[in-house]
């Protein structure tokens, strides 16, 4: 039955009069999503795209019942619009910003840690289940219903690889973009194991990238917990050590968190890697036997 | 952002860390001067945005003003890879009983911040963590209120600091915390932090990074900033919004979104070509943000070929297509150029290119190939 969002999914968007939040807005509206409310202080009254304006996010889901919330809050004020949505209970909430500072969402992570939300991002292009619920800034349009799952930690990357396996015949249960950050609400082990227990989910993809060892946990997890196929991708293989590529999370430190690494802790771990992009669809079929 | 030693040193100061204060000195006759100011031998240090500046000959000792001129006139001008010495900082001489590594930063895979310390100072942490990484102990660090007593007290003692100087030692370490959270930085190092033979402890080489994210809290911290130090590419592209890092490849890559350029220049190198650079132009592509790409590529004379790889999403596929045609316009080039063109309305996109004078393909595969192909001057 997919995973995190679906037909029951009520978003409130956070920054709703903003660029973004405003284009998004139509967007999401537009793609069939249930968007019941926006915020933005002061703004009560309004309407974006037919969606009601109230000034805080308590009164938002008092009013409309929302269940999600969706962040397009500039980045100094975002870690606040996250605490916002976590006081006022939001199961999900899911922050697009990029830029956020790292101790920020320190302190942040560990408020959300502690509550019964759970965060998505930030620095994330949101989450999609086909047909029924597009929680992101994601192409709705190349995205097919179907029983493939995929978790990425980049934006038009993700994008690349959904529209191969769309074009494959293989549609998406759901597709998780969990942001490119340092700091992250949800790791690549907790969308697995949402998607391990999910019974139209047959087989995941996770497209990592070089920094951090989040992919060599996750490995480590699905040999351990998982009895579906994992097929991986990692971006980066021809990044130098010490620079920055575009994501704040994605520099190698210290020699840990290179590509080659990763790509030795997922085949080690039984997970069949793609070297390029365009081979993830092939390894699929093969993988749930479709080839 | 990195910054240079002593502006590390002068903002631990201010937090209270007894510091081996020096003097910064941009030619040999300041660092002479200096030396004769601070008296007896002193050491006289590289200052440059690297690591391993004692293993490259970037920090000598010198027992006279003399002696601090001509080491400091052989170290100004020095390459220590790949940063030219500008300044040398100058600082008394100090006769070592015990040396210990502190440094604190973001444990990304607990998404905390630690203290991280070991009692082999003055050898680079990443050594030790290769070579003996039992000898690092790690605490963490309350980002609220920043590295409790007892924390700290049980450090020191994980680290063998005997007890009388135990106190002494959480006190650093707690200004280093405090440091770290006010300043926003992402490293606080400080290497070696040493016992000296009278009892004192003292930072004898200091370390700071700041989160670029949180430059908006501290305006101050901009004027840190090395010019010399940083890519000026890499900042006028900033600056345009475009996230761009210089490599030593020959094919300039343009693309949207920084996963899918790092995937393409994987592509690249996967075929037996070379990125020139890593570049992601944001999410629309549109004529403007086309141009800017094009004159930052262009001003790397090693670039033989241009790749675009743009994946049209929520911009079609077609508008992707006339912004890229536009931009051309705005900044024309002899250079072969070849784009591959996914996702909504690609193939009107592709048949937009058509009418232009480039390669257009498919599937980054085989744009890859193309592009390397046209680099080594072989007709595709």
């Amino acid at each position: 039955m997919s995973i995190l969002v679906n037909h029951d999914t009520r978003v409130l968007v956070q920054g709703i009069t903003g660029q973004h939040g405003s284009f998004h807005t139509g967007q999401m509206v537009e793609y069939g999503t249930k968007v019941v409310a926006g915020t933005r202080p002061g703004g009560k009254g309004r309407e974006v795209h037919g969606v009601p304006v109230f000034n805080t996010v308590a009164e938002a889901v008092r009013e409309t019942g929302a269940n999600t919330s969706i962040i397009y809050v500039p980045a100094g004020g975002a870690p606040d619009a996250i605490e916002e949505a976590v006081a006022a209970c939001l199961p999900l909430v899911v922050c697009i910003t990029e830029g956020v500072a790292v101790n920020d969402m320190v302190r942040t992570y560990e408020v959300v840690k502690r509550s019964g939300s759970r965060l998505i991002g930030p620095n994330c292009p949101g989450l999609i289940t086909p047909g029924e619920a597009k929680v992101g800034i994601m192409p709705g349009f190349i995205h097919a219903r179907g029983r493939i799952g995929l978790v990425s930690r980049s934006g038009t990357l993700t994008y690349e690889v959904v529209n191969a396996l769309t074009q494959a015949g293989l549609g998406q249960s759901s597709a998780v973009g969990i942001g490119g950050d340092p700091v992250i609400g949800t790791s690549f082990v907790d969308v697995l194991t949402l998607f391990e227990a999910d019974p139209e989910t047959d087989a995941v993809v996770m497209i990592g990238e070089i920094g951090g060892t989040d992919e060599e946990v996750a490995a480590r997890y699905a040999q351990e917990h998982m009895t579906k196929p994992v097929i991986g991708f990692i971006a980066g293989q021809s990044a130098p050590p010490g620079k920055r590529m575009g994501h704040a999370g994605a520099i190698i430190s210290g020699g840990a968190g290179t590509a080659a690494e990763k790509m030795a802790a997922l085949e080690a771990a039984g997970i069949r890697v793609a070297i390029r992009p365009g081979d993830v669809a092939g390894l699929v079929k093969q993988a749930i036997g479709k080839a | 952002m990195n910054i240079h030693e002593y502006q590390a040193a002068e903002i631990l100061s201010r937090y209270g860390i007894p510091l081996n204060a020096g003097q910064a000195a941009r030619t040999p006759d300041e660092a002479a001067a200096a030396a004769r100011a601070l008296g007896g031998t002193v050491a006289v240090k590289a200052q440059v945005h690297s690591g391993g500046r004692g293993k490259a000959g970037g920090i000598k000792l010198a027992k006279s003003p003399d002696e601090a001129r001509d080491v400091a006139g052989r170290i100004l001008g020095m390459d220590i890879r790949g940063h030219t010495v500008n300044t040398v900082l100058v600082v008394p001489g100090v006769s070592i009983a015990a040396e210990y590594y502190v440094g604190i930063t973001l444990d990304r895979a607990n998404r905390q911040i630690i203290v991280m310390a070991s009692a082999e100072g003055g050898v680079e942490i990443e050594d030790v963590a290769r070579t003996n990484p039992d000898a690092i102990y790690r605490t963490p660090v309350d980002p609220v209120r920043g590295l409790l007593n007892y924390r700290a007290v049980d450090l020191a003692f994980a680290l063998g600091i005997e007890p009388a100087a135990v106190g002494g030692f959480g006190e650093i370490v707690k200004k280093m915390a405090l440091a770290y959270l006010n300043e926003d930085a992402s490293l606080v190092e400080i290497n070696p932090l040493i016992r000296t033979e009278d009892g004192r402890w003292l930072a004898l080489d200091s370390k700071m990074v700041l989160d670029d994210n949180a430059l908006f809290r501290h305006p101050s911290h901009e004027m840190l900033r090395d010019m010399a130090e940083e890519n000026a590419t890499e900042l006028t592209a900033k600056a345009s919004g475009i996230s761009f890092v210089k490599l030593d490849g020959n094919i300039g890559c343009v693309v949207n979104g920084a996963g899918l350029a790092m995937a393409t220049m994987d592509a690249l190198q996967v075929e037996g070509g070379e990125p020139a650079n890593f570049l992601d132009v944001g999410g629309g592509a549109n004529a403007a943000q086309v141009a800017k790409a094009l004159s930052l590529i262009l001003a790397d004379p090693n670039v033989r070929a241009i790749f675009f790889n743009i994946f049209g999403g929520i911009t079609r596929g077609d508008e992707v297509a006339k912004g890229l045609l536009a931009g051309l316009e705005q900044v024309p080039t002899q250079l072969p150029i070849i784009v591959r063109l996914a996702g909504v309305n690609a193939e009107e996109g592709r048949r937009i290119l058509a009418t232009a004078n480039l390669q257009s393909a498919e599937t980054m595969e085989e744009a890859a190939r193309l592009a390397v192909a046209a680099a080594k001057g072989e007709a595709a």
